[in-house]
Formats: C-alpha cells, sequence, structure tokens
C-alpha cells in the first residue's frame, strides 16, 4: 500500500521501508524546540533523567518568545532558566530578546528547517513547517525533555485526510481565510490525529507565507500535522534562508486518505472566525454590524512581512476609528526591520496604530494587549477561546491582516472592500 | 488499576485556555497550577473536587495549546481519571508522558451523569456507574504506551532505557 507525504518522512526517520496508519514507531528528530512558558517544564524534567548533555547541541532551539521582553518577575525567571540551561549545554540555537522572534515566524526564516525533516516542539503550532515539506508537529514538555536527551520521539503514525486546491486567490483573501475557510467546513476535530496534507494546481498560487499561516492552524483542525508538496517556492525559500539539503517526499499514487476535501480557492472570500471557536467561520454576507475595542496583527499565524504589507496597503493614508486601539507586532527582528525600511511602521504610526517588539503577547493574554470584560478585539492570531486574551467575557474574532487593519479603520468588523470602495 | 470517583461532567471542545488560563503559566509549580484549574469554565470545580474524582467530558478534550501545565493541573487537583468520547492528541500525549490516565470511551461519556459515582478497572478496560449499574467496555492502550505508563511516565521509561 501507499503512503502519504507524511508517512514517507516517519518512515525514512525510523528506519522503516514502509509503515502505515496507527503503527506506532520511535522517530530520529532533526531539530527540537521549546519557549520561554513550556521549556522551564522540560528543563527540570531534563534534570530528572541525571543526563549532563544534550544529544546534540545544533538540533535544539530555545526561543523566549511567550512572555518575553520578560512581562512580570516569575516570566523573568522562566527565561533565566532557559538561558542558564541554554549555557550549560552549549546549544547553539538560544535566542533571547534581540534576537528573539515568535518562534514559527524565526525557525522557518533562520533557516532551521528544511523539507524532509522530522521536528517536534513544545508548542502546539509547530505544524508551521509543514508549508515547507517537513513533519512537524506539536507535543509537551516532557516530550521535548526526552527528546533534548535522546533526540528520539515515538508517534502513531497518522492517517491523512487530503485536501486539494484548485484555481488561485482573489484579491484580499490570503492563506488565513483559506484555513479559516477549512476550518469551518471540517470543524476543531475534523482532522483529529491525522496530518493534512496539501496538494493540488491550487498550490502554485499560494506564497510561502499563505502555506506557514495554513499549515500553523492545522492543528485547529485537530491535525497532528499540515504538510504541503514541495515546489520551486520551497525550494526557493529555502535555500534563500540558509536551509539544509531539502529532501523531498512525494506521496505515492496509491496512499490512502480517510477523506479528500476539494478546495476551490478563486470562491473563498474574506472569512471570520467568530467566538469561541476557530470553526464558526463566517463571510461578510453574514457578519451585519459588530464594533470593535482592538485590533491585533501579529502573531506565528500572521506576524510576517507579507501580512504587514497587507495591512499598510489598507492602513495607508487611513486613520484607525476613534476608540479602537490597534497593536502591530511584526513576528520576528527582521520582519521589524524590513517593514522599517519598507516605510510600513511609518504608516501604521501615522494611522495611530502603535507597533511592539516581537512578542506572542497578546494572543494567549499574556500581556501587550489584554482584553476587559464585554472588550471585542479582531485579531490575526489563531484561537478564540474563552478567555483567550483576557477576561472570561471578551470576545476574539480571527481574521486576516486585511480584514483586521480595514476593521482597525472602520471600529467594526469590516472587509477590505468596505475601506477600498469608500 | 481501578480508579473510583464522582463524575465531573464537561461537554464538547474544553480547551486547555479554559483548563489553565495563560496567566498562569508563569509558573509550573503544580500545585500553583491546580489552584486554578478549570477556574475559566468552571469556577466551582476547585472547590468541589475530591481526591479520585473522574472527569467526563465530551468530543476534542483538551485542544489548544500543547501546555503540559493542563494535564498536570487536573492531576494535581485530585482527578484520578478523565473519561472523554475523544481527546485533542497533544492532550492526549501528554496525559501519559505525566501518568494521568485517560480514557476514551464515547458511550460512558454521553451516558453517565453528573456527580454518578463511578468505578474503572483500566486494566480490563471497564467502566461501570454505580448508580445505574451499566457497564462500558473501553480498548486498552497498546503494548507500547503501556510500558511508558508502567514505568511511571516517558521521564521514567528514557532513564530506565526503554526508550534510548
Amino acid at each position: 500500500m501507499g503512503m502519504t507525504m507524511t508517512q514517507k518522512i516517519l518512515a525514512a526517520h525510523s528506519g522503516n521501508d514502509t509503515v502505515s496508519a496507527g503503527q506506532l514507531i520511535l522517530a530520529d528528530l532533526d531539530l527540537v524546540l521549546g519557549n520561554d512558558i513550556t521549556s522551564p517544564v522540560a528543563i527540570k524534567e531534563f534534570r530528572r533523567l541525571g543526563k549532563d548533555s544534550v544529544f546534540s547541541k545544533d538540533k535544539i532551539t530555545m526561543i523566549m518568545d511567550h512572555f518575553a521582553p520578560n512581562k512580570d518577575i516569575k516570566a523573568a525567571e522562566q527565561c533565566r532558566m532557559c538561558r542558564d540551561f541554554c549555557g550549560d549545554m552549549d546549544i547553539s540555537h538560544f535566542y533571547d530578546v534581540g534576537k528573539m522572534g515568535i518562534e514559527h515566524a524565526l525557525i522557518p526564516e533562520q533557516g532551521l528547517v528544511t523539507a524532509g525533516n522530522a521536528v517536534i516542539g513544545a508548542d502546539s503550532h509547530t505544524c508551521t513547517y509543514g508549508a515547507l515539506g517537513a513533519f512537524s508537529t506539536g507535543v509537551g514538555s516532557t516530550d521535548m525533555a526526552c527528546a533534548m536527551a535522546v533526540g528520539k520521539a515515538w508517534f502513531k503514525v497518522p492517517a491523512a485526510v487530503k485536501i486539494e486546491l484548485k484555481g488561485s486567490l482573489r484579491k484580499y483573501v490570503s492563506g488565513k481565510d483559506v484555513i479559516l475557510h477549512i476550518i469551518g467546513r471540517i470543524g476543531v476535530d475534523g482532522a483529529l490525529y491525522k496530518s493534512m496534507e496539501f496538494t493540488g494546481e491550487g498550490l502554485a498560487s499560494l506564497s510561502v507565507a499563505d502555506r506557514l499561516c495554513i499549515a500553523n492552524m492545522a492543528v485547529e483542525a485537530g491535525a497532528k500535522n499540515g504538510i504541503f508538496e514541495v515546489d520551486e517556492l520551497t525550494l526557493d525559500y529555502i535555500r534563500s534562508h540558509g536551509g539544509a539539503e531539502p529532501r523531498i517526499f512525494k506521496a505515492d499514487p496509491d496512499a490512502e486518505y480517510d477523506s479528500v476535501l476539494s478546495v476551490d480557492l478563486s470562491e473563498i472570500e474574506p472569512t471570520v472566525a467568530f467566538p469561541h471557536l476557530p470553526e464558526n467561520a463566517r463571510t461578510f454576507d453574514s457578519i451585519g454590524d459588530i464594533p470593535i475595542d482592538q485590533v491585533v496583527i501579529g502573531s506565528c499565524t500572521n506576524g510576517r512581512l507579507e501580512d504587514l504589507i497587507a495591512a499598510a496597503e489598507i492602513m495607508k493614508d487611513r486613520k484607525c476609528a476613534d476608540g479602537v486601539r490597534v497593536i502591530i507586532i511584526p513576528a520576528t527582528q527582521q520582519v521589524y526591520l524590513d517593514a522599517m525600511e519598507m516605510g510600513l511602521l511609518k504608516i501604521f504610526i501615522k494611522s495611530g496604530a502603535v507597533v511592539s517588539t516581537p512578542t506572542c503577547g497578546p494572543c494567549l493574554g499574556g500581556h501587550m494587549g489584554i482584553l476587559a470584560e464585554g472588550e471585542r478585539a479582531v485579531a490575526t492570531t489563531n484561537r478564540n477561546f474563552v478567555g483567550r486574551m483576557g477576561h472570561t467575557g471578551s470576545e476574539v474574532y480571527l481574521a486576516s491582516p486585511a480584514v483586521a487593519a480595514a476593521s482597525a479603520v472602520t471600529g467594526k468588523i469590516s472587509s477590505p472592500w468596505e475601506v477600498v470602495k469608500a | 488499576m481501578i480508579y473510583k470517583g464522582n463524575a465531573i461532567k464537561y461537554g464538547d471542545n474544553v480547551d486547555t485556555d479554559v483548563i489553565i488560563p495563560a496567566r498562569y503559566l508563569n509558573t509550573s509549580d503544580h500545585k500553583e497550577l491546580a489552584a486554578h484549574c478549570m477556574e475559566d469554565i468552571d469556577k466551582s470545580f476547585v472547590q468541589r473536587v475530591k481526591p479520585g474524582d473522574i472527569i467526563v467530558a465530551g468530543n476534542n478534550f483538551g485542544c489548544g495549546s500543547s501546555r503540559e501545565h493542563a494535564p498536570i493541573a487536573i492531576k494535581a487537583s485530585g482527578i484520578s481519571l478523565v473519561i472523554a468520547k475523544s481527546f485533542a492528541r497533544i492532550f492526549y500525549r501528554n496525559a501519559i508522558n505525566i501518568g494521568l490516565a485517560i480514557v476514551e470511551c464515547p458511550e460512558a461519556a454521553q451516558e453517565i451523569a453528573e456527580g454518578s459515582e463511578i468505578e474503572a478497572d483500566m486494566d480490563r478496560g471497564i467502566i461501570r456507574c454505580i448508580n445505574t449499574g451499566r457497564e462500558y467496555s473501553a480498548p486498552p492502550f497498546p503494548d507500547f504506551i503501556q510500558k511508558i505508563i508502567s514505568s511511571g511516565g516517558l521521564i521514567q521509561s528514557v532513564a530506565k532505557g526503554i526508550i534510548t
């Protein structure tokens, strides 16, 4: 029986010629990552193993992004624990304030992952790197601890959902709209335990930024991982970011899929996920007038340069609506610098938005834009669960950078077309 | 292993943000995490949970963030077992890795009422509701996972050389 892309990567990393869905394997890992919230738990567990070294100092990365720059004393202690550990273990890829960015934007940008890799991270959005043709999935801190020790992790080989893309995106529609549309169709457990395998002629019209955004939210459909077929665009991206030699795994023609979902990109419209689940996807024919208090443009989902360009195009020479706090967070130092050199930061600041140093901050209700009771935000982030961005009585609406920027200008949830036509 | 306790019931898609809100993730202290367990979905949980109690939930329990703080908070609060129609996969992994017993059993999760007395024999894969007398069967874990659990969790299985 044939294998999917994910199954081929897992076979190659576990010394098996073939694997099939449901099989338990022990796989060698190319990269193990953690952040300032999950790594401290992993470090404590690692210490219990009694090992005095890690499996590879170059295949582990820790990124201080969630509550960094330190939001309080406890956060400062957690970052220090990571800093000390990476120093003790001589870990090469430790990213602290000044070098750090939001992990899932930073790692591809720094060329730490390439096609064909097997990656785990103690962060659920580790599935992002599937955009580059890698198997990559989120795990917990104990998995991270053991992986730091032995460079391996156990997996149940996942069954798959095939997502066949055709057509191309229309103006003001992006990867975010695609993934919200898909989650709206299949639900937050629509791909539970499975891999989402993206393929089809529609791939060609999706930028790497779009693909990273789509793979990033595979976990919001319950998936173990999302993975994209590798094409020239992927290879150009990997090479230009200094990534290691790619290994391309193509699905066999007779690979087995539990289900196949056909998505016509040309039919997708700007999409918003209503509280309190990412599956509550709606398009503007059923949204109505919803006034907002805050807009957040950033996160591992949508804090890349392409996202800031999309937002700036709409906010240029326009003012943020009175009473709306607009927070823009470039995901990495490089994105920040590029946005500055392109004049995007000036556009944001002149419109009345603030621009922050990279941090996950508000996405998980950590800091840098917490919501009060009854407040409503449009965010380009990935989760709109109860209390995700602050008070349990607040609301988060998930959207693309273009929709978020348009909403910033009008003060209510708005399609980019409302602003551009006006 | 036999688990005995009263059911505390929840619906579908209980996410890790409500199990342990991110505002408490600046610590990894088990007692401190337990003090805020389920706070954003059920403020009464911490007061009413008794050692041994069993959470009975719907589909996709533990969805969202990979934070291990979620199963840790549940375990440290005294919960002995979580029965759900299905679990989100990272939560499922984390629970096994830290030694919180969990089991997927859609029928039991559907029928068992809040407050019911439950006895679950996880070696035999049998869940019994004392109040109704009904029995439910759940598939036991595969060998590989049983080895991790029987050695006391993932850390112990690496320390003992089961995973090298």
